[in-house]
């Protein structure tokens, strides 16, 4: 495995699994159903933070 | 006995150190060796004098609560080290300017660059960062600290660390690789720090009540991660003697001069970007009462962020022995970094649509905004410095030091100084800060430093870059090094001017926070607009 190899893999395969990736995190993310979940978590930090005994569903 | 065997470990600790000093085989691991004995020696006193003998059966301290004890200790620190960090870089820069003020050898420029690089990087940015991650990763999964007392082993380890890394590099002792430059048994201690760090958190993810994991505990994560990572591989070294402070590194040449910036420029990817992005996920959405603009968009944000971070360290590189192709790799991920980038910023300014008013009325609010800001701003900038052309003019001249400080001023300070203005008054039960307009001072202070400090800074930089290439038709170089240095006096004492007034903001807040733990509260006028207009009485 010498350098040229490494170079090689680094602009084929490595390319192509980072494409794969980034494509696969944007249509998991946008898929059909996930912002009502998104919506969901991002009232997280809103909620009661006083105590982590206190059920507030309300 | 509370804390029994903490203190006998420390006091062993002193001991061995003590042991250190006595077999040690070099004057600087000897010196070294005594600090770190006074260090521990005082901690066993002051562990023993607040011991409490209790009789078994008595009741144990409350455990069902959150474990805030240790954020209030961290938001301390932060304000702390923070102060002594600023003060540190106003020194070094005035050391710049009027060179008779470096004081051999302890005090010279060498010695307190790094101390001022580690003081505001690792204590200030550091602490903040433990602090708010712990209140975060608490608040957000609703699960008390994981572990204990061991989120009391991370912090006093970690200010620990502190300690021997800044008495080192006055002492002389470096291994000379930027922003790691603790030699090895510093760095040893410090990854046991670590390891706990990232024990108490992950174990805190785990037990957690709340079935989803926040974005913010992402970004806190990919931090604690891969700032472990980074920081074995950069300080693979091997020490001369296990009793001498000299080590050398695992890699030799080109590899060891890319190992360091891969870990030089994710420090600043990790520790100084993903750690504070968990913070702005939190406080920003926290502070102005609305969740974030777009949660799909954080997600988004993250993982191409953490994807291509890491490969942008070549850019450090340019023009070196490194192979061309990789300097281009490092140059084509950095550009591609600002998308990433300017969708989260994007992202945290819009979590005001709608609240747009709370920059004019909410000092804090405006605090945060201004470091999203800046945070814009810089990785705009550091993308174009990626750029070869770009880079043969700005490599190696007072550019940088501007683009990092507009980084390190503008996004982590302010964003660092929003955070803690909100956790004081939470964390010690005030109804609200002591001074709202001090606030207003310091984020005037701050801001015009920093705007004093970064525009000179790119005048120097530029007029170095084009004085270094200056060619007169002979093809010989017009400018010799010490007159470009002569150049830039009156740029050296303007950023002093401008590093000062960030101190004095930052002393500002110091005091601010003081009085708002002491239980003060300053009469003042309310901030025009930050009370509803009030209604006839009914």
């Amino acid at each position: 495995m010498d350098y040229q190899t490494l170079r090689t893999f680094a602009d084929s395969w490595g390319l192509l699994f980072m494409v794969i990736v980034f494509v696969a995190v944007v249509v998991y993310t946008f898929r059909p159903g996930s912002k009502k979940e998104a919506d969901k978590i991002a009232q997280i930090p809103l909620k009661e933070d006083k105590s982590p005994n206190e059920d507030d569903k309300e | 006995m509370r804390f029994g065997v903490e203190t006998v470990a420390v006091g062993i600790g002193a001991f061995l150190a003590l042991l250190g000093a006595a077999f040690a085989r070099d004057s600087q691991f000897e010196a070294h060796m005594w600090v770190l004995f006074f260090v521990l020696l005082v901690s066993v006193v002051v562990m023993l004098r607040t011991a409490t003998f209790k009789t078994a059966g008595t009741k144990q301290a409350d455990t069902s609560g959150y474990f805030d004890e240790v954020v209030k200790y961290g938001a301390v620190a932060t304000m702390f080290w923070g102060i002594v960090g600023f003060l540190v870089g106003v020194v070094v820069a005035a050391q710049l300017a009027f060179p008779d003020l470096n004081i051999e050898p302890w005090f010279n420029f060498g010695r307190m660059r790094p101390l001022h690089t580690s003081a505001v990087i690792f204590a200030f940015g550091g602490n903040a960062l433990l602090a708010t991650s712990f209140y975060v990763v608490q608040r957000t999964t609703r699960a008390r600290l994981w572990g204990g007392n061991a989120a009391w082993f991370v912090f006093w380890g970690y200010q620990l660390f502190i300690v021997m890394a800044a008495t080192g590099y006055l002492l002389g002792i470096t291994q000379s690789r930027e922003y790691a430059e603790p030699e090895w048994y510093v760095d040893l201690w410090l990854t046991v720090v670590w390891v706990v760090y990232l024990l108490v958190f992950l174990a805190t993810l785990i037990k957690r009540k709340e079935p989803h994991i926040y974005v913010a505990n992402w970004f806190y994560l990919a931090f604690i991660v891969t700032i472990a990572m980074l920081h074995v591989v950069n300080n693979l070294a091997v020490p001369v003697t296990f009793l001498g402070a000299k080590s050398y590194s695992a890699f030799a040449g080109v590899q060891d001069a890319l190992t360091q910036w891969w870990y030089g420029h994710n420090a600043v990817g990790f520790f100084l970007t993903a750690g504070f992005l968990g913070m702005m996920y939190y406080f920003i959405p926290k502070q102005v009462g609305r969740p974030v603009y777009s949660y799909r968009l954080s997600i988004i944000h993250f993982w191409s962020l953490i994807f291509l971070y890491i490969w942008a360290g070549p850019h450090h590189l340019h023009y070196t022995a490194l192979p061309d192709w990789a300097q281009t790799l490092g140059m084509v991920f950095s550009i591609m970094l600002w998308m990433p980038s300017w969708g989260g910023m994007i992202n945290g300014l819009m979590t005001l649509s709608g609240a747009w008013d709370k920059i004019r009325t909410d000092p804090i609010v405006r605090m945060m905004v201004i470091s999203v800001a800046f945070y814009g701003m810089s990785t705009f900038e550091g993308p174009v410095m990626s750029i070869k052309a770009v880079n043969s003019l700005s490599h190696y001249t007072d550019w940088t030091i501007g683009h990092v400080h507009s980084g390190a001023l503008g996004w982590v300070g302010m964003i660092s100084f929003g955070a803690i203005y909100y956790l004081v008054p939470k964390l010690w039960h005030r109804r609200r800060l002591y001074s709202l307009r001090l606030i207003n001072w310091h984020f005037w202070l701050a801001t015009l430093g920093i705007v004093v400090y970064a525009a000179v800074m790119w005048v120097a930089g530029i007029q170095q870059g084009l004085m270094w290439r200056e060619y007169d038709t002979q093809g010989f170089l017009v400018f010799s090094f010490a007159e470009s240095s002569a150049a830039m006096k009156p740029y050296y004492i303007l950023r002093l001017v401008g590093g000062f007034m960030y101190l004095a903001g930052g002393l500002v807040m110091g005091f601010n926070i003081v009085m708002t733990i002491l239980g003060r509260e300053r009469e003042e006028a309310p901030i025009p607009g930050s009370q509803p207009v009030t209604q006839p009485a009914e």
